[in-house]
């Protein structure tokens, strides 16, 4: 059999023109080879006898006549134990492994297994011969780190197929022979503990898909009150530069209350992908008291690394996220940032002359964008456990303009939206999330009838300070001020929080809950005061005791002191009145 | 093997076509006639035609030019005689010394592995308040100055340099006046500095294509340098020049354009630039430091909007001040935890009082009456503008920390300023200052008792 092959004969940029002779598949891979630089590239176009296809790396020295090699695969990624922990690129060579061949810089053309072929694993199995299976049921365990790893029915088995025979316990790498499957017709196949799955096709081996309604805890008081997240939900974070929409990510993806985290740096600065990889192995992960990276997998593809792989990243990151899900467990996968590999899209469409649509962006990048988040999901899984893909995506909006197509496309699509401010930002209001802009769809920790009443006060505060602009403070209604004052004071101890502090950087469910109720003990009191100076200091000293209670722990003797002075501080006034 | 052709089927803008196989993309060529004689560059194969961008622009090239393969990418060479040296974009020495032998490093090296940076740590002090307490440069950081002509972006780019602890400086002028090269190369001559620091230069006068090699070329030599442990600064000036430079090129070559005339690629093709600052692991670093002029004071402009998410922060210079708004250094929360103890809450404390401030002088100029709290505010404002804000201030941080307690001291109360209890008491001043008081009463309205 002889690998199908063609010659280049035009570049531009990195879409290379290759004539060919036999056939090609559309998104086949393929390899331009110039020496023993092998370069990978997938199929985009065929017209006639040429293909055009994108190379996933720098173009340079290519020349017309160099040898292109079709594989007749589709982009596909390796899955089995040893992901996590792992940094990958977008096509998910370990940047690791190639640190220690290659030092500091990427070369080109390098392409590296991504599962460790030595690493052993101790294999146990789960299943016997003569079970009937389905693509996804378990055939054995391996523990990685503090999960139990299962080993799957090839995603890629067709019906159900019946076990013919299954390795015992022992250590076993990850292409050692686990398995082996009988087919209807009796066609025997072999399962390894790694599979390989084109990151393009979503993996459904699963009984259902079930309605998102676990909230996913942030530990971010303004997402997890106000907007909340479910698990196997999605939702998006625009915001102009500045606003802070890789440092909410940073902070999600580390308190956040799920199994793993699928983190995809797309197309954005390599220093804070640098921050997740340092940081992590030396942060505890509170809930299992083991390190963060344990629970990660860092897929990064930063704005300087090759375009197209950029675009590819996010399948890859997705696929990751979709093969811990069939294994029962929660999995949250954040991508920042969309707007990158949307450009990427752009870039790629520009260069195949398609006729553009909005500000140059193909006309198919909805449906892209809607079908990436619709492989979020909390399913229902054959053995009847449930896992969850919680998709999280940063837009980067040109000009922080709201109305541009990667936005609107994303809203269309997502249930929840945080929705970044400049104003805020620029008065430091961190997180920086717009509380009356932003929605979500999902249900809050906090009574609805409590949540509602912050909106209203919140809403109303901010109607009270666009009139003071205009009628100033002293053609304002005492009652008017109020709400105005109570409005800035939520805002200032609630919605606010400070990523820095060691307690008020992260909020426990449990916390919100019996802080939030203070809260609304606040917002709805009945205080009067004599004038507005009155009002005002009162409402500045509230202020500072709350947040002095905000950075108290939970088990601190000082925090029930804390809020029953708050508690007595708000009698004085309510008395008055 | 070189390859020479004579035949050359079409000239646009400053690229060429060429009958021609066997050659690279990337590759460069000679391209002479008489009177004529320059380097170009493989942008585009297409079969036997091969599209080159021509660095000194393509007036006078007849269609029998000689066109020669060299079978090569760009480079440029790298020696330590670089330092006290000044080149022209393409390269050439513009200070009238012989041209220099060193080893040719190309100029477009891959990218590094993430896996092979490290967490930046150290500060750069500037002795500028503005960029020390509220946004502290970090070695290894990318920042733009977002400005608008006229602004004295230059002279402020020079003073950091002055003052920052920095082994190596390289330059990089696109597009730059020949006044303000001047400027540069004798403000670094004054104080001492050229023999630490390289010069690419492009002017305003120069071909375009060689504008889009200077930021390779100092960022590639930068790079060499860092390698071998040195701390380099590099100082763009002005991005905006080569990102127009950029599209001048994409519309020759009939790229579909996307916002305002500038390729789909802008934010790539910067992000490939300012991704070049780093931190290594074991050896040394760049910082990268670059104006981005806005035209029409517009960050949404592509150029400004793009940068923005590409670097680290950006400083706005406007009236002749960092403005405190927008203004953001992304890593000062690696440096800032460890210079004081009071730092982050002086720093955020008082941009939230300023842009409280900012509302009451815009309440002020609608004719409205102040509050007591308003003319607080007021006077804060302006002993803030003087005292800090100012660009001639140029203070050490820890004095500068001292002087915010001290304005805040003689503005407002201590639970008026939102601070911790506990930093309140170990840092903040109980008397006001007399002299300040003074001076704040010249140009601040007085404070009228509750209003």
């Amino acid at each position: 059999m002889s690998a199908r092959s063609g010659r280049v004969i035009g570049v531009n940029g990195n879409l290379v023109t290759v004539e060919f002779d036999e056939t090609v598949s559309q998104n086949e891979v393929a390899y331009v080879t110039q020496g023993d630089v092998r370069l990978v590239a997938e199929v985009l176009r065929v017209r006639g006898h040429y293909a055009d296809i994108q190379v996933f790396e720098s173009t340079a020295g290519v020349q017309a006549g160099d040898r292109v090699e079709f594989t007749g695969e589709l982009l596909s990624v390796e899955l089995g134990p040893g992901l996590l922990a792992q940094v990958f690129d977008g096509l998910q060579n370990p940047l690791n492994v190639i640190a220690e061949e290659h030092g500091f810089f990427l070369p080109r053309g390098q392409q590296v297994d991504a599962l460790r072929r030595d690493t052993t694993w101790e294999f146990t199995p789960k299943a016997t011969p003569g079970d009937r299976v389905r693509a996804g049921d378990t055939l054995g365990v391996v523990t990685e780190g503090m999960f139990e790893h299962r080993i799957m029915v090839p995603f890629a088995t067709e019906g159900v197929v019946t076990v013919a025979e299954v390795a015992s316990d022992g250590a076993c790498t990850v292409t050692d022979r686990v398995a082996a499957l009988e087919g209807p017709g009796g066609a025997r196949h072999e399962v390894r503990m790694m599979q390989t799955w084109p990151v393009r096709r979503p993996i459904r081996c699963y009984a259902e898909r079930l309605m998102p309604t676990d909230q996913l805890v942030t530990k971010q008081r303004i997402l997890d009150t106000f907007f909340p997240v479910a698990k196997g939900g999605t939702f998006c974070i625009p915001g102009p530069f500045g606003a802070g929409k890789t440092v909410l990510q940073q902070l999600t993806s580390r308190h956040a209350d799920v199994d793993i985290v699928i983190v995809a740096a797309c197309g954005e600065r390599a220093g804070e992908v640098v921050e997740t990889l340092r940081e992590f192995p030396v942060l505890t992960d509170p809930r299992t008291g083991r390190s963060l990276m344990e629970r990660t997998v860092i897929i990064c593809n930063t704005s300087s690394m090759p375009v197209a792989a950029r675009e590819a990243s996010v399948y890859t990151a997705v696929t990751i996220a979709e093969y811990y899900r069939q294994m029962g467990l929660q999995v949250l996968l954040l991508a920042d940032s969309t707007s990158r590999w949307a450009q990427a899209l752009r870039e790629m469409s520009g260069r195949l002359e398609e006729i553009p649509g909005e500000e140059a962006f193909p006309a198919y990048l909805e449906s892209v964008i809607a079908a990436f988040y619709e492989r979020a999901g909390c399913v229902r899984l054959h053995d009847g456990s449930t896992g969850s893909v919680t998709i999280g995506g940063t837009v980067s909006p040109a000009g922080g303009d709201f109305e541009e197509p990667v936005t609107q496309s994303t809203l269309k699509v997502v249930g929840a939206f945080h929705g970044l401010s400049q104003r805020r930002a620029d008065a430091r209001r961190y997180p920086a999330i717009d509380p009356l802009d932003s929605w979500s769809k999902y249900p809050s920790l906090v009574p609805e009838h409590d949540l509602k009443m912050a909106r209203q006060v919140l809403t109303k505060g901010h109607e009270v300070e666009e009139m003071m602009k205009v009628v100033e403070e002293e053609g304002t209604s005492m009652a008017d001020f109020i709400v105005y004052l109570k409005a800035e004071y939520l805002d200032a101890v609630y919605l606010q929080q400070d990523a820095f502090d060691p307690v008020d950087g992260a909020t426990s469910g449990d916390r919100q809950r019996h802080v939030f109720a203070q809260m609304a003990q606040v917002l709805a009191a009945p205080v009067d005061f004599p004038d507005k100076n009155a009002a005002r200091g009162f409402f500045q000293s509230l202020t500072q005791t709350t947040r002095d209670w905000n950075t108290t722990a939970m088990d601190d003797e000082q925090f029930e002191a804390l809020q029953r002075r708050l508690s007595d501080m708000l009698c004085e006034v309510t008395g008055d009145a | 093997m070189r390859k020479v052709y004579r035949e050359i089927s079409e000239i646009a803008g400053n690229v060429i076509t060429v009958l021609a196989t066997g050659v690279g993309n990337g590759e460069l060529a000679t391209v002479t006639a008489p009177g004529f004689g320059s380097l170009a560059q493989v942008i585009r194969i297409m079969g036997d035609h091969v599209s080159l961008q021509v660095f000194s622009g393509t007036r006078g090239i007849p269609t029998d030019a000689e066109v020669r393969f060299l079978n090569e990418q760009l480079r440029t060479p790298y020696a330590d005689a670089l330092l006290g040296r000044v080149f022209d974009g393409g390269g050439r020495p513009r200070d009238g010394r012989p041209a220099l032998d060193g080893d040719l490093i190309p100029i477009v090296t891959p990218p590094v592995n993430p896996a092979k940076r490290i967490i930046p740590r150290n500060m750069i002090r500037t002795g500028i308040p503005m960029i020390d307490i509220f946004n502290s440069l970090v070695e290894s950081q990318k920042l733009p100055i977002f400005s608008v002509a006229g602004e004295p972006y230059n002279p402020l780019l020079a003073r950091i340099a002055l003052n920052a602890e920095v082994d190596i400086i390289v330059l990089g002028g696109m597009g730059l006046k020949f006044d303000d090269y001047l400027y540069f190369r004798d403000t670094l001559e004054g104080e001492g500095a050229l023999s630490r620091s390289v010069l690419y230069v492009h002017t305003a006068a120069d071909s375009v294509v060689e504008c889009l090699l200077v930021p390779d070329t100092c960022l590639a030599v930068a790079e060499q340098f860092a390698l071998e442990g040195k701390r380099v600064l590099v100082l763009l000036t002005d991005m905006s020049n080569f990102a127009d430079a950029l599209k001048e090129v994409a519309i020759t070559m009939e790229q579909i354009p996307s916002t305002r005339g500038y390729p789909g690629d802008l934010y790539s093709q910067l992000a490939a630039r300012y991704e070049k600052a780093v931190d290594f692991e074991g050896a040394g670093s760049v910082t990268v430091l670059a104006v981005t002029t806005m035209p029409g004071d517009d960050v949404t402009h592509p150029i400004p909007d793009n940068t923005g998410y590409i670097t680290e922060g950006q400083f706005y210079l406007r009236n002749g001040r960092i403005e405190p708004f927008g203004s953001l250094s992304r890593l000062k929360q690696q440096v800032n935890a460890r210079t004081r103890d009071d730092h982050r809450t002086i720093m955020n404390t008082m941009i939230q009082l300023y842009a409280a401030y900012k509302e009451s002088l815009e309440k002020q100029s609608m004719g409205f009456r102040m509050s007591a709290w308003d003319h607080k505010l007021l006077k804060y404002g302006a002993l803030f503008e003087r005292r800090l804000m100012d660009l001639s201030v140029n203070i050490p941080l820890e004095e500068a920390l001292d002087l915010g307690w001290q304005i805040l001291a003689d503005c407002f109360e201590p639970q008026e300023t939102g601070i911790q209890t506990s930093l309140c008491e170990r840092f903040m001043p109980s008397s006001s200052d007399e002299e300040l008081a003074a001076a704040c009463a010249l140009d601040a309205p007085a404070v009228s008792p509750a209003g």
